[in-house]
């Protein structure tokens, strides 16, 4: 354990990137590239991240399974499943460049599944009007994860594994660095930077069921909060319609929306194939009225419109909770989700083979054979660090984010596959962002000792506190709190009371205390993240109880449906002077021209005349 | 609802011992989840690696009753009630603390597998390659790197062997860029070489650990000998090099 800030270990980079998934990864190869001295600090194993649960697919407009899909259709499917509410400029880079990195990654040996031509097959997923997900089976994610870090390491990078960030580090109002500590000695490092990039990912460990793994405690989020960045769009929390609901222990783990994909379809205990009734407006032109249209869908007949099941997530959650909420759910409390009636074993085996093997070994049950139990988990938030959309830069000179942890991209849902496809080009862009920054900077900000210190003594607080509350037993109740008044759907009550439950749980970690020494110590680990896992929450209550509407991820039962005065609108978090989170609402201002006319456009415009 | 003994090796690299921890288990549950009970319960300070909890990341590695296994995939209804279930960490590499130990070496063995280097893209700026000429290397590229592989093969394990072989791991990584349709480096003097090859006499036991069934050993390791002996070893291509000069190409 250091005693003194002066013995602490420094490390100086140009720039230094907290988290190495998809976004993370990425973004240091592109500040290599830019010849930056780069480093990557990362809280588990390089290669372990979250990205590997990224199962389904990278969606880009590469056109190779339907001529017709362009950018515009893409940038088109992702405004109208965020509702509108999402970064027109994001919207449109992410749309506009993703095919290319996609392509990209085959350069760097990424070997996706091939159509009967050759090149990169393309699945069908929610939302998406074409085939537009390139996919490796259903293991996409460890695919992208592992051709990034095989190419990354030969690009240079430094990567400080098992180092968990905890605080930015400014001079005046730049940034100069970041302090954390070694995971498994417990001792204290600075990393001196010029710029940081941010890519941590979400904080789905806030909530008692969710797909993400522990890594996932919004420590990114918080930093940059606490160091003056905005957070925005944060009610936006996305609840993936299946996970697994059974056995208990696995409750939340995810099932790719790949099953739909390839044609699954989810029944209620009465055997009713329900999505059926749950057809919004908005979409009921695009989406099958029958399973008999369905199932000419699955065949490949390219007038025939997609099934309901591969609406847009907000939607399949709901309607699986409804379904549960009237009795008429699975016996452990979700629906049915059947692949086994629909197609052969052998292709069931060879698309989905992680999902056959997750079910066989964790739930003992055949999917070839059998139906699974899926019920919703959360798995994404849309909201996020406010940056700019061209450079990811905040509103923090010289800090940077890039992947989940930001906010505007997905508005207020996020579509199946743009989560891949958004880390690859928005690491990309972060990169190029902190290129052009740290080429236009004077001098080099200073790290300051008092900042140090003030870290360390934070740090250490929960070793020395006696007496104090059992971190793992604050991390329940936290959870709780957010399952029972923050979740799915939500009312202002039931906020309120998250509001206050959030306070008095803020008072109580601030006397957290843990036994043992600073030497991998998880219950001190936990007390840690602890802190920016009640900022997180707290900044999603907030936000969730002032829109008072339902759009996309955000449902109020007190406010039905979605208000044009909300669409002009998006709720930005910050940390005001006294410490406390002050919550505003941010006009988003008239969309581009060419843009909105994209958007609101029919498909055939779209389309290039092109028929099939 | 049952109950059960776990008996956990506790300690770091000075030094440790087994620690018994009886301990309720719930239907359903997996090793992991019990190790997190106990964690939460009666060892807060206990040290454990992992991370998605599903099978896919690869990080919770670990000897359970002297199986390589990962936690996060090994259900409780495996072992009955009678049985004392024993947990140490993967023994051939360094302990950190409790169950967690030092991986840092088979990073070092990925750098010794040089980058991927691609045949130009067709005219019109796409590469194209059939599923069934990718099948066998999409295998491969399943791997989760939870180093079970490595940590039981007696190459590695027994013979101390870390200086001159890479491991199964980075075996099936090179195969799999070996059989890359688009990879035009020749790698077979590397695998023969810096990889060590030779030393795998083909046991099998790291394909017997394997989460993800993958075909180690027949499908990737014995294809890649195959390659080094026909270069270095087969007579007829020895004189014909001699004669023409010329080498021919690792991709066959």
């Amino acid at each position: 354990m250091n005693t003194d800030t002066a013995t602490i270990q420094t490390f100086e980079h140009d720039v230094v990137i907290i988290g190495a998934g998809g976004a993370g990864l990425r973004a240091a190869i592109e500040c290599s590239a830019q010849g930056l001295d780069t480093a990557v600090v990362c809280k588990s194993l390089l290669g372990k991240a979250h990205t590997v649960m990224a199962e389904g697919g990278a969606a880009a407009a590469l056109g190779h399974n339907d001529p017709r899909d362009n950018w515009k259709v893409h940038f088109r499917d992702t405004m109208r499943g965020g509702k509108f509410l999402n970064h027109w400029r994001m919207a449109e880079l992410h749309a506009l460049h993703s095919a290319d990195r996609i392509r990209e990654l085959e350069e760097w040996g990424a070997v996706f599944d091939r159509n009967s031509d050759g090149y990169i097959n393309q699945r069908p997923f929610g939302g998406h009007r074409y085939s537009r997900l390139a996919h490796t089976g259903d293991r996409t994610g460890l695919e992208i994860l592992r051709t990034l870090q095989d190419h990354g390491v030969h690009q240079g990078i430094h990567v400080h594994q098992e180092c968990t960030a905890l605080t930015l580090l400014k001079d005046s109002d730049r940034i100069s660095g970041v302090f954390g500590y070694w995971r498994d000695s417990g001792r204290f490092v600075v990393f001196k930077a010029k710029a940081v990039v941010i890519s941590t990912g979400g904080a789905g460990k806030c909530w008692r069921i969710t797909s993400n793994s522990w890594e996932y405690t919004g420590d990114g989020m918080e930093m940059a909060y606490s160091s003056g960045a905005d957070l925005i769009d944060m009610e936006f929390t996305q609840f993936h319609p299946t996970g697994m609901v059974w056995p208990l222990s696995v409750r939340g783990i995810l099932v790719t929306e790949g099953v739909r994909g390839e044609g699954g379809i989810l029944l209620n205990s009465e055997g009713d194939r329900f999505m059926f009734r749950y057809i919004p407006d908005r979409f009921r032109e695009e989406t099958a009225d029958s399973p008999e249209e369905s199932q000419r869908w699955l065949e490949g007949e390219t007038s025939a419109r997609r099934p309901p099941e591969l609406l847009t997530r907000d939607v399949v959650a709901k309607a699986i909770l409804e379904e549960v909420d009237k009795g008429r759910g699975s016996p452990h409390g979700g629906a049915f989700l059947d692949i086994a009636g629909q197609r052969d074993a052998e292709l069931i085996k060879r698309k989905l083979p992680s999902m056959y093997h997750q079910f066989r070994e964790l739930a003992e049950v055949d999917i070839t054979k059998e139906k699974m139990e899926v019920g919703p988990t959360l798995h994404y938030m849309m909201g996020g660090i406010a940056v700019d959309g061209e450079t990811q830069m905040t509103s923090v000179p010289g800090l940077f984010a890039c992947g989940e942890c930001t906010g505007g991209m997905h508005g207020a849902n996020r579509l199946g596959g743009n989560s891949l496809s958004d880390l690859l080009v928005f690491g990309w862009l972060a990169g190029r962002g902190v290129g052009v920054y740290i080429g236009a900077l004077g001098n080099s900000p200073q790290v300051l000792s008092d900042q140090v210190e003030q870290a360390r003594r934070d740090a250490v607080a929960p070793l020395n506190c006696d007496d104090g509350e059992n971190p793992y037993l604050l991390h329940e109740e936290l959870q709780y709190i957010m399952n029972k008044d923050c979740n799915i759907v939500r009312t202002g009550d039931g906020l309120e009371r998250a509001i206050v439950e959030l306070h008095k749980l803020k008072g109580k970690a601030r006397r957290v205390q843990v036994s043992g020494a600073s030497q991998y110590n998880p219950a001190w680990h936990e007390a840690l993240s602890l802190r920016s896992m009640i900022v997180v929450a707290e900044a999603v209550a907030l936000s969730a109880l002032v829109r008072q509407e339902s759009r996309g991820a955000h449902t109020r039962l007190d406010f039905d449906g979605e208000h044009e005065e909300w669409g002009k609108l998006n709720v930005v978090v910050s940390r005001q002077a006294d410490g406390s989170m002050g919550v505003r609402k941010v006009d988003r201002g008239s969309p581009p021209d060419h843009l909105a006319a994209i958007a609101y456009s029919n498909l055939d415009s779209l389309e290039g005349g092109v028929h099939v | 609802m049952s109950e059960h003994i776990f008996r956990i090796w506790r300690g770091d690299s000075s030094g440790g011992d087994f620690v018994d921890y009886k301990t309720d288990v719930d239907d359903g549950m997996v090793v992991l989840d019990v190790l997190h009970r106990i964690q939460a319960k009666q060892a807060g300070d206990m040290a454990v690696r992992w991370n998605c909890k599903a099978g896919k990341c690869g990080s919770c590695g670990m000897e359970i009753n002297g199986i390589p296994k990962l936690a996060c995939m090994t259900r409780m209804n495996n072992y009955s009630q009678r049985d004392v279930i024993t947990v140490q960490p993967l023994m051939t590499f360094p302990v950190i603390k409790d169950l967690v130990c030092d991986v840092s070496w088979n990073y070092e063995q990925n750098l010794k597998i040089s980058p991927f280097k691609p045949s130009p893209p067709d005219s019109d700026g796409r590469h194209r390659m059939m599923q069934e000429d990718v099948d066998r290397i999409q295998e491969f590229r399943k791997c989760i790197e939870c180093y079970l592989c490595q940590d039981v093969c007696h190459v590695i394990r027994n013979q101390g062997r870390k200086d001159r072989f890479v491991g199964p791991r980075f075996l099936i990584r090179a195969a799999s860029l070996v059989l890359h349709p688009l990879d035009v480096e020749d790698r077979i003097p590397a695998v023969r070489d810096e990889l060590g090859s030779g030393f795998c006499n083909i046991t099998r036991c790291c394909t017997d650990v394997c989460p993800e069934n993958i075909g180690i050993t027949d499908n990737a390791i014995i294809p890649l000998k195959e390659h080094v002996t026909d270069r270095y070893y087969d007579p007829v291509a020895w004189i014909l090099r001699k004669v023409t000069g010329r080498i021919r190409s690792g991709v066959e």
